[in-house]
């Protein structure tokens, strides 16, 4: 589980982060949402570590994470658009990653199998597609078998088949009681993954829970009306 | 911490020293230095002329080349950032690492000619000289290899952090001494030597051009803050304090930089 409390960043006169508390549950895929600029990336990246914020705490698995970096051995993390050295292999960064965070603990073979990455592990990173790159991205994420997932629009680039064995890849690791947050302006995606939605709006936590309260209270079936329901509201 | 310094540092390594950019410079290097040594007949002579592309070329290469290696490693420090590494790592590690591999290119740039043309007879090389002009060379380029890095991690636009290097490297390379030549006019009347002397350890490419030309002690090359140099500390301790000040203007921007770095939101 993650828990951020009372959670505040400002840059400059914007502030990106006014006193965020929300709470993300193991087992469950808790969808991020929110219009540009709401602090969505300031909150996972404050979760990473990413950005320093002013006030506030983060817990990982119920431990510590703001400046301890050992608490980022316990997450996986996709970038929106992952970018890897360009004078090296695909098979070179998968060890320098490992030689980082230790021995696998899911069989890397049987991910770059599942991800259809093989073919590309002796090719220099600069001739990755964007989706490639996604894959090797996601190979990243899983290999280590974290306790968290935090995935940045993680299906942006990838083709169908690869979108879509990512997507059950998400949803097995959720039933095996993982925690995954996840971020995506594809709203039927989010329908497909998500189990619990927190709704930001300018810095502010607007919505959170599952998604059967959100289609309660707003009275719609659809997530993405029942999203722009919430907007509207605001 | 040590063990992922040297993690970083062995990365950053493998990756620049596979990069196309860092062995056209070796090269570049290389064919001028050779070019200023085969095409004179003096050695000496060309280890002078060898000083000038220290001066001018090496700070501004050591910039630009930085700057390039930040910016297009940014998303990958990114994810090693997202890794339980500490952040103090990822900072020294990638300093480090592009430091020492733009310094080995300029070292071999510069000592592979004069080693050729030593083995191959054609004249005899002065290697004390030659030594310090590898050892001013290299200093140049960690000190502005520290100083790319202080001012890619505290600027996220590139355009711009591009300009304020050029400037850096324009002020401390043309305008400083022009500055510097005024206020000696302008003060003439005044005991100002050791305020001269004070001025020009606030620029590493003075200190630069001192120290070589103090090893030389060729008095005509020296001009009048060498020659300050050598009259009011004597060679040796003129060369220690100049060493001295070039050894801070590498670790005070990396570690201003290191301050930056541990607190800046990626």
């Amino acid at each position: 589980m993650v828990r951020v409390e009372e959670l505040t960043k400002r840059y400059g006169a914007l502030e990106a982060l006014k006193g965020v508390t929300a709470e993300f549950p193991a087992g469950k895929v808790t969808a991020v949402v929110g219009p540009n600029a709401s602090g969505k990336s300031t909150l996972m990246k404050s979760i990473l570590g990413l950005v320093v914020p002013d006030g506030g705490r983060v817990y990982v698995l119920g431990e510590p994470a703001l400046k301890n970096p050992r608490v980022r051995a316990k997450i996986g993390y996709m970038p929106q658009d992952p970018r890897f050295p360009e004078n090296v292999t695909v098979r070179e960064v998968i060890r320098w990653i490992e030689e980082l965070r230790g021995r696998p603990k899911q069989d890397l073979d049987e991910l770059l199998a599942y991800f259809g990455l093989g073919p590309h592990l002796e090719q220099p990173t600069r001739v990755l597609s964007g989706g490639t790159r996604q894959k090797l991205s996601a190979v990243l994420a899983f290999l280590f078998d974290p306790e968290v997932l935090i995935l940045d629009e993680p299906t942006a680039g990838l083709d169908p088949l690869a979108s879509s064995r990512f997507k059950d890849r998400v949803a097995a690791e959720r039933d095996r009681g993982k925690t995954v947050i996840l971020t995506s302006h594809v709203m039927s995606e989010l329908e497909e993954l998500a189990d619990r939605l927190v709704f930001l709006l300018e810095g502010e936590v607007v919505f959170a829970g599952d998604l059967e309260e959100l289609r309660a209270k707003t009275g719609e079936e659809r997530l993405e009306r029942a999203v722009a329901s919430l907007m509207e509201a605001s | 911490m040590r063990g992922a310094v040297y993690k970083i540092f062995k990365y950053t390594l493998f990756d620049l020293l596979r990069s196309r950019w860092l062995g056209s410079y070796a090269i570049l290097v290389g064919l001028m230095t050779a070019g200023l040594l085969y095409l004179g007949d003096d050695p000496t002579q060309a280890a002078v002329s060898v000083l000038n592309l220290v001066i001018l070329v090496v700070p501004l290469v050591s910039l630009v080349l930085g700057l390039m290696y930040h910016y297009a490693n940014r998303d990958f420090a990114l994810l090693v950032l997202t890794q339980p590494v500490p952040r103090g790592s990822v900072y020294w590690g990638q300093l480090l690492g592009l430091g020492l591999s733009l310094t080995g290119a300029y070292l071999s740039g510069v000592a592979v000619p004069f080693a050729a043309y030593g083995a191959l007879g054609m004249g005899e090389v002065d290697w004390p000289t030659v030594g310090m002009l590898l050892f001013v060379g290299a200093m140049v380029t960690l000190v502005f290899s520290s100083l790319a890095l202080f001012v890619g991690v505290s600027n996220d636009e590139r355009v711009r952090a591009l300009g304020i290097a050029i400037a850096v490297w324009f002020v401390l390379t043309f305008v400083y001494d022009s500055l510097l030549l005024a206020f000696i006019i302008l003060a003439q009347a005044y005991p100002i030597d050791r305020w001269v002397i004070g001025i020009s350890m606030l620029n590493p490419v003075d200190l630069a051009r001192v120290l070589v030309l103090l090893h030389l002690d060729t008095a005509a090359l020296m001009g009048y803050t060498g020659a300050l140099f050598r009259k009011f500390l004597g060679t040796g301790l003129g060369t220690a304090t100049a060493v001295l000040a070039l050894v801070l203007w590498t670790v005070v921007p990396a570690v201003l930089a290191g301050r930056v770095f541990a607190r800046k939101d990626f």
